[in-house]
């Protein structure tokens, strides 16, 4: 039970990429990408965790009360905003190939082959 | 590839890659059991030497600020990125000057069809009602986040919020009224440029880039946690002027970017 | 107060110079006129250059450690983020600010630059490589692996005319992102495992153990990386991004974005990994041994077949990277120091290649071999950029690739795998084939224009400004000082003996530990004295030009096969090969979740099952 969550993790990466290879719409893959990246999350939140530590703040709590790592919260804070910037870049160009090929299936997109 | 034998491909890889991922999280620490030692060393430490009770905050912007400079920096890029690869296009021109006026070309011209029926009243009120405490709750969550949950980030989303909403309620214009892009540009460089100058004040008056240098304050005071709420500040413009022009560009090319040669695509 | 402690303060403004100046140009996008985006963007750089070289001249006898915020680590567990400036990283920095500087005055002829959007993101990329050579925190690695990704899917995108720009950058920030998470992944299991994000830390603590959650880790960050580094059978993305990108920004991601990537891993093996594996290291060897050999061969045979100047280039840096994970596979400071002296080579060569394509680009306004045949007649004196370029990719001496290779050479021998010169010889011979072949036909209007029917075309419009009929300078200038540098360079005294310091240093993971956790100051490590023979490699390199002129030759001759019996097995690979590259995102990150898998079981497999 307790390797559970990491499963979790593992099984969103695995799912997410699925949905990247088989998309056929570059909208679709970009949010099959960012699927991918919650795995992330998981993840680390999971890594930090606890059993019945409270959350790394300690706003009227004394120090020395366990807590959940404050570390990892750091690092997907960091993620997520890697996540929100890439998905913008991403879907611009996807924009872009739509407004110049009037498609957004990458199976009709062949121009780069070779 | 087909895209029937793609999924068979990549599904027989996908099985061994979920075995290869599985397999080396079998060997980890169970889950619950986290054993530190980093996070329990800065849980202990970070409120007596930072006076911070948002260990989060103080891991973000004072212990690991280095990273959120370089994190800061990866939005920036990306909004410089995005507003790069969806600028008009030579064929295209962004502004009304009435060439739309050619059914032919309006024909042709997605952005036409793009348009959403006016707002409702009531939809109106409500969101502009919401403007004011939005602007104020941005700024309460940047200014707190050495004390609760958030801070430049999240605080800097919450004010990107205001122009949207003013976008939702009225038009497109009222919109870029509100959001000169020459402001909004500037408001985000200096974000960017505030973080790399506090950097650089603490190399001379501490001794190292993004050292501590200015009183820590009171824990649980608004200001307290030393550089932690200068940086919050630069943190929240640039966050909150990046995703204002990512709206902005984002809008405008969806909108208003027209064809320039008519009838040609 | 010493040079160094002096020195030290100056460590951040790699970083810290190109993102302020990138802040202020985007502040003032509409007010700055364009030659003062210029100018601001190339002081920047020089500035960088110039504490990197300072930075070097302070580490040359010893190494030194700097924490931001001034968060030294206590009883050796890391609060902070630190830098670890040694020799090697201080080199691969110039090396990379010396690309940005050039990327910079050839675009000075850039015709349309947008504002100051194509400077900031050019300064943002030299920040992330800049932080990525020195950084010795293995999150902080993450944060400017994707700074670098974010600045460099824009910038490849550059051209949103053209809708193939639009899919290589696409096909590029995704296979990367995903690169990207894997690295993630690994990080976080090692979080899990020792509680640490320093390098240094990390690795102590791992000590010798390597179970399964390590080893899993490591082949995590391996494919994130070689995904950057365009290692068989995850480069599909490169060739489609660096055909499409503008030529200052394919200076830059050919020239030395690439092999980041190799260096990363150099970097998180000696660091953290070389414990754990101690016991296993023919496993690894054979591992990555085979993946180069494979990625070496495959971007010279495909680099052969294209007529896509900007392609063709694409795959020989393919095949050159390959070379490197080679020479890195060997796990020997030896080797090491010569994987360096390849990267620097290399990197000023094919810089100064894509220049000659940015040239004919330029000049022509085509940078299709077929089409280009014999209109560049009267221009001999740029062509000279290709010929060196040629000799460079062969390895003949006295370039800076011969110096690699002869290093690499000679910790092969070490080790029993005396056939690594011929594959730098098979690769070196037909990239540089290919190269003289685009000479022969562009400059010397030889053979015809049929022969090469298979490769793709890809249309590509002008960058630069008229007037077109003469060749600029700033474009011209950068090429022949980079192409001469690589030979010139060669002939500094001492080079080879800073080479392999630098590489020991680097390689000495002890001594790293005891630097960064406990305040060690520890001079550097130095390769003991010896003599090597230069003979293989001298065979190897010679083979490589001759070989390569005769193939070339013969490609441009009316012998060269068109349509016979003969030649049907080699199309039939060929085709094979290229429908494998079919620009399909969906068939890449197939083959990115294949190759990780079969990394990990491979690996898994010789470690647990074979004891290697």
């Amino acid at each position: 039970m307790s390797l559970f969550p990491y499963l979790v993790a593992a099984w969103l990466f695995c799912i997410g990429l699925y949905g990247v290879v088989t998309s056929r719409n570059f909208i679709h893959l970009v949010m099959c990408l960012a699927v991918v990246q919650s795995s992330t999350y998981v993840l680390l939140l999971t890594i930090g965790y606890r059993i019945g530590g409270m959350p790394p703040v300690f706003a009227g709590v004394p120090v020395g009360t366990p807590a959940v790592d404050p570390v990892v919260q750091a690092l997907m804070l960091t993620d997520i905003v890697v996540e929100a910037t890439v998905v913008a870049l991403l879907l611009s160009l996807a924009v872009q190939v739509h407004k110049g090929t009037g498609t957004l299936n990458p199976d009709h997109l062949r121009e780069l082959q070779g | 590839m087909n895209p029937r034998f793609r999924r068979y491909f990549f599904l027989i890889s996908v099985v061994a890659f979920f075995g290869v991922f599985a397999w080396g999280l079998h060997d980890l620490p169970p889950f619950g059991h986290y054993r530190g030692p980093y996070g329990d060393i800065l849980n202990h430490v970070a409120v007596y030497e930072r006076h911070a009770t948002d260990v989060v905050t103080a891991v973000n912007f004072d212990y690991r600020g280095f990273d959120t400079l370089g994190e800061e920096s990866i939005l920036f890029m990306s909004v410089i990125g995005t507003s790069l690869l969806l600028r008009p296009q030579k064929k295209e021109t962004d502004n009304n000057d009435g060439k739309a006026d050619n059914s032919l070309q309006r024909d042709l011209d997605e952005s036409e069809r793009r348009r959403a029926p006016a707002a409702s009243d009531a939809a109106r009120v409500l969101t502009l009602a919401l403007v004011g405490p939005l602007i104020v709750f941005g700024w309460y969550i940047v200014t707190h986040g050495q004390l609760t949950p958030g801070g430049g980030f999240q605080g800097g989303v919450i004010l990107a919020t205001p122009p949207l909403l003013v976008y939702l309620a009225g038009d497109l214009k009222t919109f870029k009224r509100i959001t000169r892009q020459e402001w909004v540009e500037a408001i985000e460089g200096a974000g960017i440029f505030g973080f790399v100058l506090v950097g650089l004040l603490g190399l001379f008056v501490g001794g190292a880039f993004l050292q501590n240098l200015l009183p820590l304050g009171q824990t649980g005071s608004v200001i307290s946690a030393g550089t932690v709420a200068l940086l919050n500040i630069a943190t929240g413009l640039a966050v909150s002027g990046g995703f204002v022009q990512l709206i902005y560009v984002f809008l405008e090319q969806t909108l208003e970017v027209k064809l320039r040669v008519q009838g040609g695509k | 107060m010493s040079l160094s402690s002096i020195v030290a303060h100056i460590t951040a403004l790699p970083v810290a110079t190109p993102l302020g100046t990138a802040a202020v140009l985007a502040a003032l996008n509409k007010f700055l006129p364009r030659r003062m985006a210029d100018t601001l963007a190339i002081l920047a750089t020089l500035v960088t250059l110039f504490t990197e070289t300072l930075l070097l001249y302070s580490v040359r006898s010893q190494p030194f450690v700097y924490w931001y915020g001034g968060w030294a680590p206590r009883s050796g567990a890391a609060l902070g983020i630190c830098f670890v400036i040694d020799p090697l990283s201080c080199a691969l920095a110039m090396l990379i600010s010396v690309l940005v500087l050039v990327a910079f005055v050839f675009s000075l002829r850039y015709f349309d630059s947008i504002g100051t959007m194509f400077h900031v993101l050019v300064l943002g990329f030299l920040a992330a490589m800049s932080g990525f050579a020195f950084t010795g925190d293995l999150f902080n690695l993450f944060v400017f692996f994707e700074l670098m990704s974010a600045s460099a899917f824009a910038l490849c995108g550059y051209k949103n005319e053209e809708t193939t720009a639009q899919q290589g950058a696409l096909n590029f920030a995704i296979t990367n992102t995903i690169g990207a998470f894997l690295v993630l992944c690994g990080i976080a299991m090692l979080y899990s495992r020792t509680g640490a994000l320093n390098m240094a830390q990390i690795g102590r603590a791992l000590g010798q153990q390597s179970d399964a959650t390590v080893i899993t880790a490591f082949v995590f960050l391996l494919v994130g990386f070689y995904v950057k580094a365009a290692i068989f059978p995850f480069h599909f993305w490169l060739a489609d991004a660096h055909a499409v990108a503008p030529t200052p920004v394919c200076i830059l991601l050919s020239g030395i974005m690439v092999q980041l990537g190799v260096y990363a891993v150099a970097r998180v093996y000696w660091a953290i990994m070389a414990g754990p594996f101690a016991a296993h290291r023919g496993a690894l060897m054979s591992l990555l041994l085979v993946i180069g050999t494979i990625t070496s061969l495959l971007g010279a045979i495909m680099c052969f077949g294209q007529r896509h100047l900007k392609r063709l280039l694409a795959f020989s840096t393919i095949s050159h990277t390959g070379l490197l994970v080679i020479g890195f596979a060997l796990l020997d400071p030896h080797a090491l120091s010569g994987v360096a002296l390849y990267v620097a080579g290399h990197g000023l060569v094919k810089a100064s290649l894509f220049i000659g394509a940015g040239i004919l680009l330029h000049r022509y306004g085509s940078v299709d071999e077929l089409e280009l045949r014999g209109r560049a007649q009267r221009h001999h004196f740029s062509g000279i950029v290709f010929l060196l370029g040629a000799l460079g990719l062969a390895g003949v001496p006295p370039n800076l690739t011969f110096l690699g290779e002869h290093a690499i050479d000679h910790a092969a021998t070490l080790v029993h795998q005396d056939w690594i010169p011929v594959i730098f010889a098979f690769s070196g011979a037909i990239t540089s084939a290919a190269v003289l072949r685009v000479y022969g036909r562009v400059y010397l209007g030889w053979g015809d224009r049929e022969s090469l029917r298979t490769g793709k075309q890809i249309p590509e419009e002008r960058e630069t400004a008229g007037p077109h009929h003469r060749i600029p300078a700033v474009m011209i200038l950068p090429a022949f000082l980079m192409v001469i540098a690589a030979l010139g360079l060669t002939l500094t005294p001492k080079l080879r003996r800073a080479a392999e310091t630098g590489a020991f240093t680097m390689a000495d993971t002890a001594a790293y530990q005891s630097r960064v956790l406990d305040g060690a100051h520890l001079p550097n490590t130095f390769a003991p004295p010896g003599q090597t023979a230069l003979t293989p490699t001298l065979i190897s390199t010679s083979c490589a030009i001759v070989f390569g002129l005769l193939l070339a030759a013969w490609s441009l001759s009316p012998l060269w096969p068109k349509q016979d019996v003969i030649v049907r097995p080699f199309k039939l690979v060929m085709g094979g090969l290229r429908s494998l590259h079919s620009g399909h995102v969906g068939d890449y990150v197939a083959f990115l979740t294949l190759g990780a898998a079969a990394i990990g079981i491979v690996l898994g497999l010789l470690i647990r099952r074979f004891g290697m």
